[in-house]
């Protein structure tokens, strides 16, 4: 019998067409997986079983009666809980939100239901989307399929731990300042940040609104790609969506599967890489580097001095935009109150029990950043830093079509190891965090394990704004030649988990 | 740039509306003067001659057709909320002993 949890999503959704599976056998098929291995891995907050079922028969139904449907009609998908379900809880991973049935759906869960995909539940996350291992979430850590004793991500780790785990082939996350691409690199799985505006933001409970953008996550560039078509497009329910047709993703990745990079300029930043990146890490970019030149592409070496401010900027900007955003969780409208005799102690109460530490650093340097006096010096100073950066990016792009570097410096560490030092658990993002501060897309794929520890690697590839087709057509390319080498997808070469009867 | 004192944290928590005890405040002003002391580096540009970006993709005068659409009724807004009467948010009085 087959293992449809080992498929990719396009061979489901071939498979569905062709009646070789039917949708409610492909979705119990992860709910199995799901009731099997998420206890120890934890990536799954809320399962919905019934309704991801209920998807699945009406698109077995509407299919066996002859109606044309959705390219990824009943394959199922997982959601980060930072996008809001009506009727399933969402939580963000916080407690503050514990028990909230949202009234509404998000614009990419109004698209994902048009796309007739079942939404098997909601994935962790650190607290808020604030962290970079999910051990943040007030729920508890999820932990990495490939390591259970390690961190998967953040602060998506759950709906890359997810797809890891074969619990379901796609996920919904979002990408502040890396949190789709490195949880994606540390368990060998694929994470696109669109360019921003690409993908509505209705209904994404928002950490840094300048910053966010939700995107794919998927076991394959060509899944990873179906997906952002089914999830970009404009949104007038967005004021910063773009007015724009969805990028032909899936058209590009196919060009560069079949027809190689031949051509194509690919620029190294030099300052993504060297001191503070594991050596296992940049083993495995420079291979990847050497099969791109095989693919036909031409490697040059950029510069971008700006990016050193990247980190400073970032941890001025994100809190500034949460202290205000998060300013919304005042026991009024919708989540816990803790009960006091006047509002005032009210919200102090509600808010101290209900955020965790991590989430109180944030708003605090946030109402620090933006007080009277210290404006200008810091949030004035970080604003004058990403017009820097889109200055490095500007210039790269003009000798180079795409941008690679690692994902991440180092490979996933163990849990607990950087929790009290959010300095070092704030450098997993170096890499990723200067593409959101200019709005532009990346991708981070697999590229390999490394030697001295055999963990998941990834490398990072930036295209300009708006050009998000170009990762999928040298992303595509590149995975093809590293599936070659490995004789298989790395994420099937994972160490088996144990699984519970 | 002076660095973060407990006593800074404990004001920037009240003003963030967030009860602090003198465990947290112990917890978290060390790690805050540590995270206020790195991102200082961006004073290094402070003086440059360059536009500040708050929006990474600039747009403006995003707006929509001024038409009536159908929105969440009075009983949808207020399900999720910690308390309610008469269809509105209730919550504990405004004012403290001493208004």
């Amino acid at each position: 019998m087959t293992d449809w949890t080992r498929s990719t999503a396009l061979e489901m959704a071939a498979a569905l067409q062709s009646g070789a599976v039917s949708s409610v056998a492909l979705t119990q098929a992860h709910l199995d997986r799901i009731a099997a291995v998420d206890g120890p891995v934890h990536a799954f907050l809320h399962i919905d079983a019934e309704g991801a079922l209920a998807t699945a028969a009406a698109v077995d139904a509407d299919r066996a009666a002859g109606m044309e449907l959705p390219l990824l009609a009943g394959v199922p998908i997982a959601v980060k809980d930072l996008v809001v379900t009506k009727g399933l809880p969402t939580t963000a991973g916080s407690r503050i939100l514990e028990g909230w049935i949202p009234p509404y759906d998000a614009t990419v869960i109004t698209k994902l239901k048009a796309a007739r995909m079942p939404i098997l539940g909601k994935t962790n996350m650190d607290e808020f989307a604030m962290g970079s291992s999910t051990e943040h979430s007030g729920y508890g850590p999820t932990h990495n399929p490939w390591d259970l004793d390690r961190i998967p991500g953040g602060s998506g780790g759950g709906s890359a731990a997810a797809i890891a785990a074969f619990e379901a082939p796609l996920a919904i996350g979002s990408d502040t300042g890396g949190s789709i691409r490195q949880p994606a690199a540390v368990t060998a799985t694929v994470g696109v940040k669109p360019t921003y505006g690409g993908v509505s933001r209705y209904g994404a409970i928002a950490l840094a609104s300048s910053l966010d953008q939700l995107g794919p996550c998927g076991r394959t560039v060509e899944d990873t790609a179906a997906l952002h078509e089914v999830m970009g497009g404009h949104d007038p329910m967005d004021a910063t969506s773009l007015d724009e047709p969805v990028p032909a993703c899936l058209a590009a990745a196919r060009d560069g599967r079949e027809n190689g990079l031949a051509g194509v300029r690919i620029g190294v930043v030099k300052e993504l890489g060297g001191d503070g990146y594991q050596a296992g890490v940049l083993q495995r970019f420079a291979e990847s580097l050497d099969h791109l030149r095989v693919l036909g592409a031409d490697i040059v070496e950029v510069s971008c001095p700006s990016f050193k401010y990247a980190l400073a900027a970032y941890y001025l900007i994100l809190p500034s935009e949460a202290s205000s955003n998060l300013a919304k969780f005042d026991s009024v409208r919708f989540g816990k109150r803790v009960e006091r005799d006047t509002i005032e102690k009210t919200m102090l109460a509600t808010r101290a029990e209900g955020f965790g530490d991590e989430v109180k650093r944030r708003i605090i340097l946030g109402t620090y950043a933006l007080s009277a006096g210290y404006y200008d010096a810091y949030y004035g100073s970080a604003q004058k830093v990403r017009t820097l950066i889109q200055r490095d990016f500007a210039a790269a792009f003009e000798v180079a079509d795409v941008l690679v570097s690692p994902t991440a410096p180092t490979t996933p560490f163990k849990l607990g190891e950087k929790l009290n030092d959010p300095l070092s658990m704030y450098l997993q993002d170096v890499a990723t965090i200067p593409v959101n501060l200019a709005g532009i897309p990346a991708m981070s794929l697999p590229s390999g394990t490394a030697p001295e520890d055999g963990l998941p690697v990834g490398i990072q590839i930036i295209a300009p704004a708006h050009e998000d087709a170009r990762l999928y057509r040298v992303g595509a390319a590149l995975e093809k030649a590293l599936v070659a080498q490995w004789g298989g997808p790395l994420a099937s070469l994972a160490p088996e988990l144990e699984v519970t009867p | 740039m002076s660095t973060l004192s407990r006593a800074d944290v404990a004001r920037l928590a009240a003003l963030a509306r967030i009860d602090m005890t003198d465990g947290d405040l112990d917890r978290l002003s060390g790690q805050l003067a540590a995270i206020v002391d790195a991102v200082a580096l961006v004073a290094e540009v402070a003086a440059a001659d360059v536009p500040a970006t708050s929006h990474p993709i600039p747009m403006s005068n995003v707006t929509r057709p001024d038409v009536v659409r159908p929105s969440l009724t009075q009983a949808e807004v207020l399900s999720g909320a910690p308390d309610a009467e008469d269809g509105r948010f209730r919550v504990p009085r405004i004012l403290g002993e001493e208004a």
